[in-house]
């Protein structure tokens, strides 16, 4: 029983990864790749690993797949925000079907706000 | 002439899913389990989705969009070694996938720092 449960976690899985990256094909700009690309990270790589550790059991392998699932949760979205924040700090424009650009008047706001200070 | 790129991407991803989920390739190095067969299917669908981002990092029109492929590169390598280690048995291959994972994760902060184009002083 906990195999098929398994089994299909891991089918979960595959499919997110797959459209993830047909995401990263397919979007038009940057940061839309990011967000589908981190789509395959959360949901698809831990879904395999999670369906790992319900075949597996409690054995080696299935403890290493649950310390696996718990360093991705911690680290794949500081990764994400890490690129994202480079990427728009080394002035990569917006896809100009883009509707809001909030980091961008933030910074703006700040400088202004540091030459009034001034 | 957009749409009918369109359609023949969909023609193909729908052709080499059914291929893989109809008549899978053998992998010979794949132990005789009772999962042998499903994990090869999985490992196929994997090596699919590693095709497209290779494309993204050959293609990619600026460095961030290779980063961000080269990410996920690694998140998938880590998916292929968890299914290798249910299919063989052998628990050393979840191993190889947390170094993956560790190393991943510092390369790409030090290529978004690079790419904030800081240095790496700080």
């Amino acid at each position: 029983m906990s195999h098929v449960l398994g089994w299909v976690f891991i089918t979960i899985g595959l499919a997110f990864d797959l459209f993830g990256c047909l995401g990263l094909v397919r979007f038009p700009d940057v940061y839309n790749r990011l967000q589908a690309a981190t789509k395959c990270v959360t949901l698809g790589t831990c879904s395999i690993l999670f369906g790992t550790f319900l075949i597996a059991g409690f054995d080696a392998a299935g403890i290493k797949a649950l310390l696996a699932i718990l360093f991705l949760m911690l680290t794949a979205p500081v990764a994400a925000h890490a690129i994202a924040r480079g990427a728009h700090r080394s002035g990569i424009a917006l896809w100009p079907g883009s509707v809001v650009d909030r980091y961008a008047e933030d910074r703006e706001r700040d400088a202004e706000h540091k030459v009034g200070q001034e | 002439m957009r749409r009918t790129g369109w359609m023949v991407g969909v023609f193909l991803l729908g052709a080499a899913l059914l291929g893989i989920v109809i008549y899978p390739l053998p992998m010979s190095f794949l132990p005789e389990g009772p999962f042998a067969s499903l994990a090869g299917r999985a490992l196929f669908v994997l090596l699919l989705a590693a095709g497209m981002c290779l494309y993204r990092i050959g293609r990619g029109p600026t460095a961030a969009d290779r980063i961000v492929a080269v990410d996920i590169l690694g998140i998938l390598i880590v998916g292929f070694c968890a299914i290798l280690s249910i299919s063989t048995g052998r628990s050393w291959y979840m191993d190889i996938g947390i170094a993956w994972a560790l190393q991943s994760f510092i390369s790409t902060l030090a290529l978004a720092k690079y790419l904030e184009g800081r240095g790496f002083e700080e």
